[in-house]
């Protein structure tokens, strides 16, 4: 992994893109990394685009603003392909995560003739089979671990499993379908 | 021991605030400080700190119950942003001249005009002659170091004013970065306990805040209040000075970045001086003599000092998160080249306006900055008085 790995993250107020930011900064944090994870903030609400970011580092960050080369791109809603260019700056040498439910001769057309990696998770379906509700940050943030390697997935999910008891201390039962959709997706995602 | 973690700006000064354990925080929230008096009030409701909320109906009010509250002889705390300062307005004046010394956790957001929520320093530098002492951070750490020297400075005998502890909105109030916390017992020994000398609950010394002053007096007060502003310089030194003993963190009236044979200076406030940090830091594997003045303290404004951190420079951007529509440049500018004036510290200088409305800058933009910084040291290039810099095309 590079000494400076920088990920953007897009999707629609509510679906909790910038939760999943600043939990991967969390966890990558944990295992002794600079880490930065921040939104950018517009008029937000509920389902306007939004866009949070990424820094994660071997030395002390100190720039200050966004990130416009990013070495990763997840998108959290594939809706945002007709109207955000997510591949923007996106280097040939990272790749795009998308969460979507189509086939991926309908996605690539839409990234404007992105050279590098393309990688597909359907979080809808990891999460109804994990969890019973929609939240695709959980699902998504497990499928960036794996595609960036910022860490080792085992130690992401031994991290994880102790941050989520701490965050649903009240909610013990929501753990284990949390964790499941986290381990699921790192085989889903492809 | 130190403790390594990672929180947001705002987090940052309501860890600060949870080790002071202040006595009264009346707050009413605005965007982007809004976490703030949310995250004291669940530590209040959870039983952490046994701090007095007062919920109030506005920012007028909530400084005036602080004035109150620290009048009475409480140590108080307030926060806000933008509006809510500038709603604040007649009586932040008062808490000054009543020598008041409230702690007030800034978010900087840019006042109004359009409509924005992101960050600026138009509202803090709106109230900088209002008679606070002014202290800005880089970052969520310095957002938590300097709450932490903030009472000290305020409640010093010869002190006795308001501090505004600035920090940057959404670009560091909420970004999670690593920060390096203090354990509570040395901060609490270090910020101490409020004894003040005098206040309205004190039995046996009736007295009164406040009150009307008559001509023959009124000037000796402002008089006074202008003299405790220069003796405030000594004290933030030395509080400064104490907290590195506890923290191994210096901090001073600025922070000089590679400043020392720095032919090329930019001299900015907040979050922007780490991207320039690193931008000087490329220009200097160059061969480009590239330096920074990341001003800490705006008031009292150390200019003699300032300046002469910059004697050495050939050119000096001066670099303003603020338009103050004077036609002639920022508030930053307009008093440090006063004071390189008076200090006979010649080099050439731009002034410089950039992140209005939270307008993003990059290690490119300040690389340019320098570029055009050489040129003009060169004779190569004029300037307009004061140009802006990532502007729209």
């Amino acid at each position: 992994m590079a000494a400076l790995t920088e990920i953007r993250w897009h999707g629609r107020g509510g679906q909790g893109a910038k939760t999943a930011a600043l939990l991967l900064a969390d966890v990558a944090f944990n295992t002794g990394k600079h880490v930065q994870g921040f939104p950018e903030y517009g008029p937000e609400r509920m389902g306007a685009p939004i866009t949070a970011y990424d820094r994660i580092s071997d030395t002390e960050i100190r720039v200050h603003s966004n990130i416009y080369e990013p070495d990763y791109v997840a998108v959290v809603d594939d809706t945002l392909l007709h109207s955000v260019d997510v591949t923007k700056g996106l280097k040939s040498t990272g790749a795009i995560l998308i969460n979507t439910e189509k086939k991926r001769e309908e996605i690539l057309p839409l990234l404007g003739g992105y050279q590098g990696a393309v990688y597909m998770l359907n979080a809808h379906d990891v999460c109804m089979k994990t969890m019973g509700k929609y939240f695709p940050n959980t699902p998504m943030l497990a499928a960036m671990v794996k595609i960036s390697g910022v860490m080792d997935t085992e130690v992401f999910l031994k991290e994880m499993e102790e941050s989520l008891a701490h965050k649903f201390a009240k909610k013990p039962e929501v753990l284990a379908g949390n964790m499941a959709a986290l381990k699921l997706a790192l085989t889903e995602v492809e | 021991m130190a403790i390594r973690t990672r929180m947001s700006g705002n987090e940052a000064i309501a860890e600060a605030i949870r080790q002071i354990d202040p006595d009264v925080m009346p707050a009413f929230p605005i965007t982007p400080s809004t976490e703030i008096p949310q995250f004291v009030s669940t530590m209040i409701a959870n039983g952490v700190i046994d701090t007095e909320f007062i919920p109030v109906e506005s920012e007028h009010s909530a400084m005036s119950a602080a004035i109150g509250a620290s009048a009475a002889g409480a140590r108080t705390l307030t926060a806000t942003s933008s509006a809510g300062l500038a709603f604040m307005w007649e009586v932040v004046y008062v808490a000054a001249s009543s020598r008041l010394p409230i702690v007030m956790a800034l978010v900087n957001r840019g006042l109004t005009g359009p409509l924005n929520i992101n960050a600026e320093h138009s509202d803090s530098m709106g109230a900088r002659d209002s008679g606070w002492i002014q202290i800005y951070a880089e970052n969520n750490q310095e957002a938590y170091d300097n709450m932490l020297q903030a009472y000290r400075i305020a409640e010093h005998a010869d002190v006795h004013l308001p501090v505004m502890i600035c920090q940057d909105g959404f670009i560091t109030s909420h970004a999670v970065e690593n920060i390096s916390l203090l354990e509570d017992e040395p901060v609490r020994r270090f910020v101490g306990e409020y004894h003040p000398e005098h206040y309205l609950l004190k039995q046996g010394e009736p007295m009164a805040v406040g009150p009307y002053a008559v001509s023959n007096y009124c000037m000796e007060a402002k008089k006074a209040q202008a003299e405790a502003m220069i003796r405030a310089k000594k004290v933030i030194l030395e509080v400064a000075g104490e907290f590195e003993k506890l923290s191994g963190r210096s901090y001073g009236y600025y922070e000089a970045y590679r400043l020392e044979d720095a032919e090329y200076a930019v001299v900015a406030i907040g979050s922007v001086c780490g991207t320039a940090k690193d931008a000087i830091d490329q220009l200097r594997e160059q061969g480009v003599k590239a330096g920074l003045l990341k001003i800490r303290v705006f008031r009292p404004f150390p200019g003699e000092e300032f300046a002469e951190a910059l004697r050495g420079c050939r050119a000096v951007a001066i670099m303003d998160r603020c338009e103050s529509y004077s036609a002639q440049g920022g508030p930053l500018g307009a008093e440090l080249t006063a004071a390189m004036y008076r200090a006979k510290v010649q080099a050439e200088t731009v002034n410089i306006v950039y992140g209005l409305s939270g307008r993003d800058v990059t290690v490119g933009d300040i690389r340019q900055v320098f570029a055009d910084l050489q040129s003009l040291a060169a004779g190569e290039k004029t300037f307009e008085q004061y140009p802006y810099i990532g502007l729209r095309e």
